[in-house]
């Protein structure tokens, strides 16, 4: 396949022609088109690539292409004496790239018919505008994950970031919006800085930025298990870029906020692809991560911990979208937990599973969204399934698969990594079930408040004296909802932007809170909750089926499956062949994960089956709690929310980190910045000012000297020549016999000197 | 017998009537006359030495004097006959424009 590299330009032509020609002349429909036909023939290019790919022998799948020279042969310093500094725009398709192309087209092509329909109510600029964006997106990632070095990675991996602060900010007339979309940019800034420094570390180190050429290298050097040495260092910067782009501890914060964007992007970037691009950057660097233990424990602890806090914040969230990214959060955590404990296929099967489900939840959500008007209150909707049966059964599917229950594709992917974990170390294991709890309470939490229950959003009664006049000046009516008011708690509105909000404002505030309306979905007079069009429940029908069988593709032995996946990935996880045997304990499933456990390789199939049996029944008991707090007797959940305030407080306030990183890194830089001010306004403008003022004074005393002393200097030559010239004019008589009598009495003078004197 | 003596005392009485004559005389044809007898002084001199001493030197050295004294002389009367075109005089006293 010599055409992988066009695989990411197609989407880029997409994006090309809609920034430059669609914002200005397409319609909408043309707008979507021309994006979902060039998302179509890159997933039909990518399928073509990847069926080629499994034509090879399983130990030489990958193509490599070079499309040209980017950084010509530089001479500069590494570790080892000058190496040259030569970069390419090199593609690799591997198993692993392989895999990660299929979900970005594949769902990518979905997100983009479905956005055909979610954005139809859009103003005609604006739907151009956002295919360009989400085109570039794919453009960016598709070269982050085909990129064969880490330079053409770390463009897709800027790339994406910029497309995500473009696409959060979509709708940037609302603060929220904008500001969201900043956090976000600025957030990942600080996870790059790791990234960027691994990468010269990497140069440093190994002289060359190819991936390939970086693992064979690190795959003969030995395993850092006792000290921390420069390996380790490239792995834990590189996991810090990770924890910025996939949203871990430290630098989580800014996916839940990135929930201001329209609801495909939240699917798409937010939750399928490049949040996951850390994941898939690890798991592209294993072997450099099987060589530094240290760090992988490091990993671990951070996936598992991020897991666990997210899964909890989840529980008692009210916006839809906001349990739903606490919940992609969480299951990154889990990614980088099965990364963490050396088990990468296992990371990146879950990878692959939770892109189909969370996609299809976040689609779902969209569909839940728009039907409601632009409501993401859960606490205002309820009994939904009545009206939506299609978005409901699809979203049931993806509760069911992110839950764990067998056969939904979570449920294999999840059981693999509560396996792994349990294999390596019992606490990680622990939390990890607990997260898994969680997520099955949270997950049928949402389920229950959305779909079950009674109906508890707004009326949708047609005549309503004073709002249709406001409804005549800006084309869309509100629902009237005197009721919906006591339970609209405006501080869980953050992300809200529905027809909750006009109602907390006079009418004269309505158009410019309808600006918002209008930005998120002003879709004509609303007609109480409705099914979503064709085009919107189509993909979530496709991902539903994804979410079903994306599983049994990883089948574990225990099972009676062959795990199909883990052994068509493996070969991305370890260094090439011809390094593997000599490096064959490093390379092969990494050892020092494994060097805790090598006695025990396998444990019984009993064993394992126990402890998949052991994971549905948490996620049983999960479904069932939430069942019996939601809808059976609802009442129990205010109870207990009443009874312990304080731990609900933390909860619904997200442990209070956003506000931890106001008080210290963000007033911390604002200190700084106004500190640096201060030194500027005094320091530096008064030495400018003193300068200055010292020029002024010194010019003034050099005015003088000029004045007094050269001036008077000359002056006084011209006096005396002034003064003297009184006199000895007189000599110049003018008459000749003068002169030449003074003549004479020289010539005598000479002549009396000569004959006396002498 | 006439020695060098004689030749120097004729030369130095020739000469100092010259000086004399520029010093005192007021007519600027007068003073150029005196300036010739000047002049002449010293040719008598030059020839007489050259005489004396068997040298040519002398002689052409003389001969030279008397060439620019000619060209000297035409150059004078031009200038004379300039200025007496502009003041109707030749009267040295006049001739003090040069003067502070």
């Amino acid at each position: 396949m010599r055409y992988i590299w066009l695989i990411p330009i197609l989407p880029g032509i997409g994006a090309a022609i809609n920034g430059l020609l669609g914002i200005r002349s397409f319609s909408r429909k043309t707008a979507g088109a021309v994006a979902c036909t060039m998302m179509l023939a890159a997933l039909a290019l990518s399928l073509f690539a990847f069926w080629q790919l499994l034509g090879l022998p399983a130990d030489a799948r990958a193509f490599d292409v070079t499309v040209a020279e980017w950084i010509p042969r530089i001479p500069l310093e590494t570790t080892n004496g000058v190496g040259l500094f030569q970069v390419t725009w090199g593609f690799r398709l591997d198993p692993l790239s392989g895999m990660m192309i299929l979900v970005v087209t594949g769902i990518g092509t979905l997100i983009h018919v479905y956005s055909t329909a979610y954005m139809a109510d859009e103003p005609r600029g604006g739907v151009a505008r956002f295919f360009c964006y989400l085109n570039l997106f794919c453009f960016f990632m598709l070269m982050l994950v085909l990129g064969n070095n880490f330079l053409v990675m770390f463009v897709g991996w800027e790339g994406v970031g910029l497309c995500s602060y473009l696409l959060i900010g979509y709708w940037y007339e609302k603060k929220s919006a904008a500001d969201a979309g900043k956090k976000a940019f600025i957030t990942n800034r600080v996870g790059d800085w790791g990234f960027v420094l691994g990468v010269f570390l990497i140069y440093m180190t190994f002289g060359t930025l190819d991936f390939r050429a970086v693992q064979n290298a690190a795959a003969t050097m030995p395993i850092e298990t006792m000290h921390f040495g420069v390996l380790s260092f490239i792995c834990l910067f590189l996991f810090v870029g990770a924890t910025g782009k996939s949203a871990q501890i430290p630098l989580y914060v800014w996916l839940p906020d990135a929930m201001e964007g329209p609801t495909p992007v939240s699917a798409l970037i937010h939750a399928a692809t490049m949040v996951t691009a850390g994941v898939y950057m690890l798991g592209r660097n294993a072997v450099l991560f099987s060589h530094a233990p240290q760090v992988m424990t490091i990993v671990a602890i951070v996936g598992v911990l991020t897991a666990l806090m997210a899964a909890s914040i989840g529980l008692v969230q009210y916006d839809i979208k906001r349990v739903l990214a606490y919940s992609t959060v969480s299951q990154l955590g889990y990614m980088f937990t099965a990364m963490g404990v050396g088990a990468f296929s296992a990371g990146a099967f879950h990878l692959m599973t939770h892109a189909f489900f969370k996609a299809l939840l976040f689609l779902g959500s969209g569909s839940v969204i728009h039907a409601m008007g632009g409501e993401q209150d859960m606490r205002r909707m309820g009994n939904l399934k009545k009206y939506m049966p299609v978005t409901f059964a699809t979203m049931m599917i993806g509760t069911l698969a992110i839950a764990g229950i067998p056969p939904f594709a979570g449920f294999f992917s999840k059981d693999e990594i509560l396996f792994q974990a349990f294999m390596h170390n019992k606490v990680i294991w622990v939390l990890a079930v607990a997260t898994a709890l969680m997520t099955a309470f949270y997950m049928w939490r949402l389920m229950a408040m959305t779909f079950f229950g009674a109906y508890r959003g707004p009326a949708w009664d047609t005549g309503h004296g004073s709002d249709v006049a406001v409804a005549a000046t800006h084309g869309a009516k509100h629902p009237a909802d005197p009721h919906a008011h006591g339970q609209a708690a405006k501080e869980d509105h953050e992300v809200s932007h529905g027809p909750a909000e006009p109602h907390d404002h006079a009418h004269d505030a309505h158009a410019a809170a309808h600006d918002d309306h209008g930005a998120g979905h002003g879709h004509g007079p609303w007609h109480g909750p409705h099914e979503s069009p064709a085009p919107m429940t189509f993909p979530l029908q496709a991902l539903a089926i994804g979410a079903i069988v994306a599983g049994f593709i990883g089948i574990p032995a225990a099972l009676g499956g062959g795990n199909t996946l883990e052994h068509f990935l493996e070969p991305s996880f370890t260094a090439e062949h011809v390094a593997a045997h000599e490096g064959a304990a490093a390379a092969g499933e990494p050892a020092a994960a494994e060097g805790e456990h090598g006695a025990e390789p396998h444990v019984s199939r009993l064993e394992e089956l126990g402890l998949m049996a052991f994971s549905v029944v948490i996620a049983l008991i999960g479904i069932g709690v939430a069942q019996k707090f939601y809808v059976k007797s609802p009442e129990i959940s205010d109870q207990l929310a009443e009874r312990f305030g304080g731990a609900h407080r933390l909860l619904s306030n997200k442990y209070y980190v956003d506000e931890l990183y106001n008080a210290t890194a963000i007033a911390g830089t604002f200190a700084a910045g106004d500190g640096l001010w201060a030194v500027d306004r005094t320091v530096v403008d008064g030495a400018v000012n003193g300068a200055g003022k010292l020029t002024v004074v010194g010019s003034w005393f050099s005015g003088l000297t000029d004045r007094k002393v050269v001036d008077g200097l000359v002056n006084l030559v011209g006096w005396i020549v002034q003064e003297s010239s009184l006199a000895f004019r007189r000599f110049q008589t003018g008459l000749v016999q003068n002169y030449a009598l003074l003549m004479l009495f020289g010539i005598f003078a000479f002549v009396g000197v000569y004959l006396f004197v002498r | 017998m006439i020695t060098p003596t004689h030749y120097m005392l004729l030369s130095a009485a020739l000469f100092i009537i010259g000086v004399i004559g520029v010093m005192v005389r007021r007519n600027i044809i007068i003073i150029f006359m005196s300036i010739e007898l000047i002049l002449n002084a010293v040719n008598i001199n030059l020839v007489a030495y050259s005489a004396q001493l068997q040298n040519a030197v002398g002689q052409v050295f003389a001969i030279f004097v008397i060439a620019v004294a000619a060209a000297e002389a035409a150059v004078g009367l031009g200038i004379i006959l300039a200025f007496y075109r502009n003041k109707e005089t030749i009267n040295i006293d006049e001739m003090n424009l040069m003067r502070w």
